[in-house]
């Protein structure tokens, strides 16, 4: 399990391996909402956390594509099929590694981005905690809408259309539980509803994504 | 140790390909897959690897004992030899990929990163990863291909020192690799008749 982390994450670090695309998209995106809604400062801290937060959503989003289609492509996901390895501990490794690379630098570099949406302070810890929380959940589903598509040729529209909804409790309770804590509200229920999401999306989603990649590969 | 194939029916795509497959490998020896192309040599040697459910049928023997070499190769562009290597080794609960490095001449090119080799060295690599997965069955699909003579010479070698060692091979291919023992399976007289059409989609979402 190790050895799928480790390669994973060398993978993406190398050159073409995808590492800082969702990163840069974040940026790009949160950097030009202040342009396009104007510079009014109440209107921006109030749409700050939804828009960070939609921001990492999509971010993470537009690299699932690449999540399992390379390792079709070259018949990686055949020899893993077969090995003694579960396919549903690659499978989870792969989305931890997903998650390693993508999600964790937008968790890291929300709250500098916080500061361009003139996020008020009291909201970058609950908005960096909710991310945190939030966004294994994303890497997870989105494992499962890959190894759904893998199979297909230019699969990325399905799967968006698959992953998009299943997305949307995670991103309403992760907005809720960073709103709430911006205007000082008690954020519990929330977070515990993100968290919980996270929780059941690592423990379920990995038998599902490896039950859909064996009915595609075959 | 062996593996028995007990009257095999294997379809692609929902549609039945072969029918009747039956034969019986035992330790130390190899089989030799032949037939024109689309007769269903693939499909079989995927169906024996678990990649996909037998249309009916009994295979016995196969499972946690398969190491499979299909079209593609398993390897990845930006990793080196050694490092794509190590990760099998590893994902097959092994380490040491010295022999594998030997037998296919590949300790020059360990470091080279594999999206630099050409066509004959990556297969070569990828050959060498049936050797660190110390699976005692080696399913091979057309493993010759842009292999150059001395390479076709290092894996007949390869594939005779596994069987040397109990091991077995199932291989589709059309050249002749000097294997004296192995029995020959022409498939071409087990096409499926239209009737086994019976039961044969296979795909989820129809």
């Amino acid at each position: 399990m190790r050895a799928m982390l480790i390669r994973d994450l060398r993978l993406a670090f190398r050159a073409g391996g995808g590492f800082g695309l969702g990163l840069a998209f974040f940026l790009i995106l949160v950097v030009l909402v202040p342009f396009s809604v104007g510079p009014q400062g109440e209107l921006l801290a109030s749409i700050a956390p939804g828009v960070l937060w939609l921001g990492a959503l999509l971010a993470c989003l537009l690299s699932l594509d690449r999540l399992l289609a390379l390792d079709f492509e070259d018949g990686t996901l055949d020899v893993l099929a077969t090995a003694p390895l579960p396919l549903e501990a690659a499978l989870a490794m792969k989305s931890l590694a997903h998650w390693i690379t993508t999600g964790l630098p937008l968790v890291l570099a929300a709250p500098f981005l916080g500061i361009l949406l003139n996020l008020p302070t009291q909201g970058f810890s609950w908005l960096v905690i909710s991310l945190l929380l939030g966004t294994p959940a994303l890497s997870m589903i989105g494992t499962f809408g890959a190894a759904l598509t893998v199979g297909i040729k230019r699969g990325g529209l399905l799967m968006s259309l698959l992953v998009l909804p299943l997305y949307v409790p995670t991103l309403i309770f992760g907005a809720e539980a960073a709103r709430r804590g911006v205007v000082g509200m008690d954020v519990q229920t929330p977070l515990f509803l993100l968290a919980g999401i996270s929780l059941g999306a690592i423990a379920l989603l990995p038998f599902a994504a490896a039950a859909a990649l064996r009915m595609t590969i075959r | 140790m062996e593996l028995r194939l007990t009257n095999v029916a294997v379809a692609r795509g929902g549609v039945p390909v072969l029918s009747g497959v039956s034969f019986t490998l035992a330790a130390g020896k190899a089989l030799i897959l032949r037939g024109p192309n689309g007769s269903g040599k693939t499909t079989l040697l995927r169906t024996i690897a678990g990649l996909q459910p037998p249309l009916s049928g009994q295979i016995d023997g196969a499972e946690d004992a398969v190491a499979y070499a299909g079209h593609a190769d398993g390897l990845k562009a930006m990793l080196s030899v050694a490092e794509n290597l190590k990760f099998w080794a590893a994902i097959y609960g092994r380490r040491d990929i010295g022999p594998a490095l030997d037998a296919y001449a590949l300790a020059p090119l360990a470091e080279r990163l594999t999206g630099t080799l050409s066509a004959g060295q990556k297969r070569r690599a990828g050959l060498a990863r049936l050797m660190v997965t110390g699976r005692p069955i080696w399913i091979l699909d057309e493993p010759t291909v842009s292999l150059d003579v001395d390479a076709v010479e290092m894996f007949a070698k390869a594939v005779q020192t596994h069987l040397a060692a109990g091991g077995m091979a199932l291989l589709a291919t059309h050249i002749d690799l000097g294997l004296a023992q192995a029995q020959v399976l022409d498939v071409t007289p087990l096409r499926a008749a239209p009737s086994d059409m019976h039961g044969a989609s296979d795909e989820a979402f129809l």
